[in-house]
């Protein structure tokens, strides 16, 4: 008990780490039932259904299956890092959700430690791009190492393409950071000059609006980024088998397919935080029954759960879908609770808008085909790093003027 | 023990180790990841000396960026195992000695510098370079001349490097 009391940081990021660890690997197990099933009803398909009500214990099922599988390792693979690349990947997708604010830092444990928050630090957007932009190792070095053509191609498109499109990806940043004049994720969302407040009563003030040109680029070379279609040449089924996993099977190749979805994640965190607001409410806080809104959205869920499942579903799944209900009513009632409910808002804000984001990207790769590689390389110099470099400018140009005229 | 302590001899050796495996290293993406472990090793020092910003900047940059190319390059060549010649005489038994005794010179001289007393009696965590804004002013007011003049010197070796890998026609 001792230790306890004399390590507050330490102890507190324990327990938010094995936390969050928790829920991110929860949240990437499910991001993948949620891009099957938006998927397939985009395309008039059910998607997954017979594993678990609506498919719901598939998640489950297929890492069992990954888990089970043969690891096969190519005889002329390079053994070392054949097997360091999806640690790598998967880690440091893991670690940068580390960085990320999911609330306001008020939000505190009894012993005065940001609850929201595993590290917070000054430089905490640098520090984001530190660890974003050695992720395309994984990729690479998976690609060299797995020493097989398909793999080898995939991974130097990957290696390509990141390098191309970290350039914009940056510049499309520092416009937001030249606004708020701030690299810290708090002071960037509700810092002195941040994101709080209203332009005309009602339009909060968001990065988003007066950004807009950033945000669009940021939301394409975060895709690129990601290697998501469109932009996913480096494992472009009709030309390279799989790209630069070709040779992986089993447990290893579901540590790629984790590190991409975390990626993911935390691309839609950062466009959190630096276009939508982060944990803001888009409401005045003098608009206090929004605090009952997550548990109002929780209840709703609960509803139409308890309702598909005396109406529709039948033996196990019945079963299944009825502890969904409960779990969710159960939330519902817990976030009813005062002093919860007022706690709960900013990471309520938060998860709604990576949410919203998340269903962008899986909304462009049902509707969008794959780029030719040419022209990935020529819209990301020619169009994106041109267009990002005119914002950055004119955002610049637009700050410095009032000084220059007056000073 | 200071925690602080442990985590500067754990950084230096790795990046000793590094250093050492960069050279004798066969294959050359092995001495890539050398060198990448490297310098991660040095950010870590940065941080240590409380430079959080050039710890960052050192990741993003040498880490995240160049040495992306490098291993691009060594990718895209397909470069194989390298060849070993034996080590010549002179390199084993001049070079090695010498080699200690620059490092020794260093270490006194270090020992000796405003610099290294500073930094022993716990300076940094108060440093200027701690802060982006400041850091930031030094560069484009104090030591605006040098960092244009590099940013130059550097357009300046891009346009080489393509002047030199243009095809004669």
């Amino acid at each position: 008990m001792e230790f306890i009391s004399q390590h507050p940081v330490l102890v507190a990021a324990v327990v938010k780490i094995a936390v969050l660890l928790f829920i991110v690997m929860t949240a990437l197990a499910y991001l993948t039932w949620l891009e099957r099933k938006v998927i397939a009803h985009i395309q008039s398909r059910w998607g997954p259904y017979n594993v678990g009500a609506h498919g719901l214990l598939q998640p489950l099922a297929d890492g069992l299956k990954f888990l089970f599988k043969e690891d096969v390792m190519p005889p002329v693979a390079d053994r070392l890092i054949y097997t360091l690349a999806p640690f790598l990947a998967l880690s440091l997708g893991l670690t940068a959700i580390a960085l990320i604010p999911f609330g306001p830092p008020i939000v505190q444990f009894p012993n005065g430690q940001p609850m929201f928050v595993v590290s917070d630090i000054n430089l905490g957007l640098l520090f984001l791009f530190a660890i974003t932009s050695i992720g395309v190792y994984g990729v690479a070095l998976a690609g060299w190492s797995s020493n097989s053509k398909y793999a080898l191609l995939g991974g130097l498109r990957s290696s390509a393409q990141m390098i191309s499109y970290e350039v914009s990806l940056t510049i499309s940043v520092v416009g937001v950071l030249l606004l708020a004049g701030s690299l810290d994720f708090n002071q960037l969302i509700n810092g002195p000059n941040g994101q709080a407040g209203y332009w005309l009563h009602f339009i909060p003030k968001w990065n988003v609006f007066p950004q807009i040109v950033g945000f669009l680029c940021y939301l394409t070379a975060a895709i690129a980024e990601t290697n998501r279609i469109p932009f996913d040449l480096p494992e472009a089924e009709t030309e390279l088998v799989a790209g630069f996993h070709t040779e992986y099977s089993a447990f290893k190749f579901a540590m790629f397919f984790m590190a991409e979805y975390a990626n993911m994640i935390t691309v839609s965190c950062l466009a959190t935080i630096l276009f939508l607001g982060g944990w803001l409410s888009p409401f005045p806080a003098s608009w206090t029954w929004q605090n009952y809104l997550p548990s109002v959205s929780l209840l709703l869920l609960a509803a139409y759960c308890a309702w598909n499942t005396v109406s529709e579903m039948r033996g196990i799944a019945r079963l299944q879908l009825g502890v969904v209900t409960l779990l969710a009513g159960g939330g519902g009632l817990i976030c009813l609770y005062p002093p919860i409910a007022a706690g709960i808002q900013g990471p309520f804000w938060f998860t709604a808008k990576i949410l919203a984001i998340l269903f962008f990207y899986i909304w462009m790769r049902a509707t969008l085909p794959r780029f030719r590689y040419d022209q990935l390389m020529s819209f990301g110099w020619k169009l994106l790093l041109p267009v990002s470099l005119a914002n950055l400018v004119i955002t610049a140009f637009v700050i410095v003027w009032p000084l220059l005229r007056h000073g | 023990m200071n925690i602080a302590i442990i985590m500067f001899f754990a950084c230096a050796l790795l990046s000793v180790a590094g250093a050492m495996l960069l050279i004798l290293a066969r294959e050359p993406i092995h001495s890539a990841l050398a060198l990448i472990l490297v310098m991660m090793a040095v950010a870590v020092l940065y941080l240590l000396l409380g430079a959080p910003f050039i710890a960052a900047v050192q990741i993003i940059v040498y880490a995240g960026a160049i040495m992306v190319l490098f291993v691009f390059v060594i990718m895209l060549l397909n470069a194989g195992v390298e060849e070993r010649t034996d080590f010549s005489r002179i390199a084993k038994f001049g070079g090695v000695p010498l080699g200690f005794l620059l490092l020794l010179e260093i270490a006194h001289s270090l020992y000796h510098s405003p610099v290294g007393k500073a930094i022993a009696n716990g300076a940094g965590s108060s440093n200027d370079a701690a802060d982006t804004a400041k850091l930031s002013e030094m560069l484009f007011r104090q030591y605006l001349f040098p960092f244009e003049a590099t940013s130059i010197l550097i357009l300046i070796a891009i346009l080489g490097a393509l002047v030199l890998a243009r095809k004669e026609s």
